[in-house]
């Protein structure tokens, strides 16, 4: 999947929840008040389920879902690192 | 989504439909009376597989979806929610160990919870911090290779009997998780008793004085508690209550059709009234209403889709709702039978009111929804 498409998927998914707010790239969604406890766990199970990748707990940084780009970049590199063995039993 | 079981899904319910009818229902009155929930029944539910259910079968579990997990539910919730209770608690305790656990967590406690061989409760609750639960006064303070707990946690269900605790304490300002097994150093359990309803959920008050915890027990980082952890194990707790609750309104509507077709007043049976007939209408809607939210919640949760939470907070809603008018109607209809430890409504009636008060009250869930449908403008688009 290419940045472009990550990066409009994450767009639609992110306007879902923050009232049809046009957001920027760089907008930051946590300063604009948008993210609750809830939604932070929301797009964790969305990137998750969109893009094929395992959030582990080291990856539960703000900076890494606080914005379009952020988001982005965190999938690109998850995307992009070669597949490691779970940490699951 | 599709409306049909499959067949390993209609097996479970029909496994658990027996394990109910047979080590639950029998005795449900009695250890509702005295409060006490039978130790040897948590173990029976253990070696049966339904502690550890939604754990992968190569973890030692049943591999079931989440949809046979929640016909699991119903199927307790028939019999007994204090019995369902403690399925939901070690679930949640279960799911967050397997979702943000370690290996060396996992490996030395997912064998243990499969089983029910340690049963583990949920400590998030605090005496003055219930809805409001990211307001945490519980304390922990990083001191070498552990760390020191202060605080207090109320209305922990199954406390009394849990040895493993999944505890939530401000980090550094922060929430955090961690496991604390009971034998720490500085942990005391008391009981809590009598309760009003689930009176056999054996709820305990934790009391951390000083309370000592390897630095290798918490669980996921350092302030992932509420927003991630408790959150996950919360979205679990409810898919199971909202089961719970179809199942306990689902036993009060049979056995409501059950009176009005064999007591007979002003000379024809109760179902025959027009307003009887009434009741019952409502009664079936509701039922069936609440199951199919349900089994919306399931395949979401079972596709993972983030929309799920939502979903399930919808069906955690409105089940417990129903359950409440189900069981009120149930006693309606039961006359003062309704009150009668003859009948296990009385029962439901009492229990159905803390259906809508635990894990996250009713009027949480109209928040979470409300706010859920407001920021979404798309919801007028077809799916």
């Amino acid at each position: 999947m290419s940045e472009q498409n990550i990066q409009q998927t994450v767009a639609a998914f992110l306007s879902r929840h923050t009232h049809g707010a046009e957001l920027g790239g760089n907008d930051d969604i946590f300063a604009m008040g948008f993210v609750n406890s809830l939604f932070a766990m929301q797009i964790v199970l969305f990137v998750e389920k969109k893009f094929g990748i395992t959030v582990e707990n080291e990856d539960l940084e703000p900076d890494n879902f606080r914005s379009v780009n952020a988001i982005v970049r965190f999938v690109s590199r998850k995307l992009a690192a070669p597949a490691e063995p779970s940490a699951s039993l | 989504m599709t409306f049909e079981l499959t067949a390993a899904q209609i097996e479970h319910q029909r496994r658990c439909r027996d394990f109910v009818a047979q080590e639950v229902m029998p005795r449900a009155e009695a250890y509702d009376e005295s409060g006490i929930f039978p130790a040897d029944l948590a173990r029976g539910m253990g070696r049966a597989g339904y502690l550890g259910a939604v754990l992968p079968v190569a973890q030692g579990g049943l591999g079931v979806d989440m949809t046979a997990f929640g016909l699991q539910n119903e199927e307790f919730g028939r019999g007994c929610a204090s019995a369902r209770s403690l399925i939901t608690v070690h679930s949640m305790v279960l799911v967050s160990l397997l979702r943000w656990g370690s290996a060396s967590q996992k490996e030395r406690w997912l064998p243990l919870l499969a089983t029910g061989e340690r049963l583990a409760a949920f400590a998030l609750s605090e005496p003055q911090s219930g809805s409001d639960a990211n307001s945490l006064e519980t304390s922990a303070v990083r001191q070498g290779d552990h760390y020191v707990l202060h605080g207090r946690k109320k209305w922990i269900s199954f406390g009394q009997l849990a040895g493993l605790f999944l505890l939530f304490a401000k980090l550094e300002g922060q929430s955090t998780a961690f496991l604390v097994e009971r034998d720490s150093p500085g942990l005391v359990v008391e009981p809590i008793a009598p309760l009003g309803g689930c009176r056999a959920s054996m709820l305990a008050e934790l009391r951390l004085e000083h309370c000592q915890v390897p630095d290798s027990h918490l669980l996921g980082r350092p302030g992932a508690g509420w927003t991630y952890v408790a959150n996950a194990a919360l979205d679990h707790g409810r898919y199971s209550v909202a089961w719970g609750c179809v199942g306990m309104a689902q036993a009060c509507l049979a056995a409501s059709l059950a009176y009005v077709s064999r007591r007979r007043q002003f000379g024809v049976y109760l179902k025959e009234h027009p307003l009887v007939q009434e009741m019952l209408t409502d009664m079936v809607a509701g039922v069936e209403a609440a199951r199919l939210l349900c089994r919306q919640a399931g395949y979401l949760q079972e596709s993972a889709d983030p929309g799920a939470m939502v979903a399930t907070s919808l069906a955690k809603y409105y089940a417990a709702r129903t359950a409440v008018h189900v069981a009120g109607d149930a006693v309606q209809l039961h006359g003062a039978n309704g009150f009668s430890r003859d009948y296990p409504i009385h029962r439901h009636w009492r229990d159905a009111k803390v259906m809508e008060v635990i894990e996250g009250s009713r009027q949480i869930q109209q928040m979470v929804i409300g706010r859920a449908y407001a920021a979404d403008q798309s919801v007028d688009e077809p799916a």
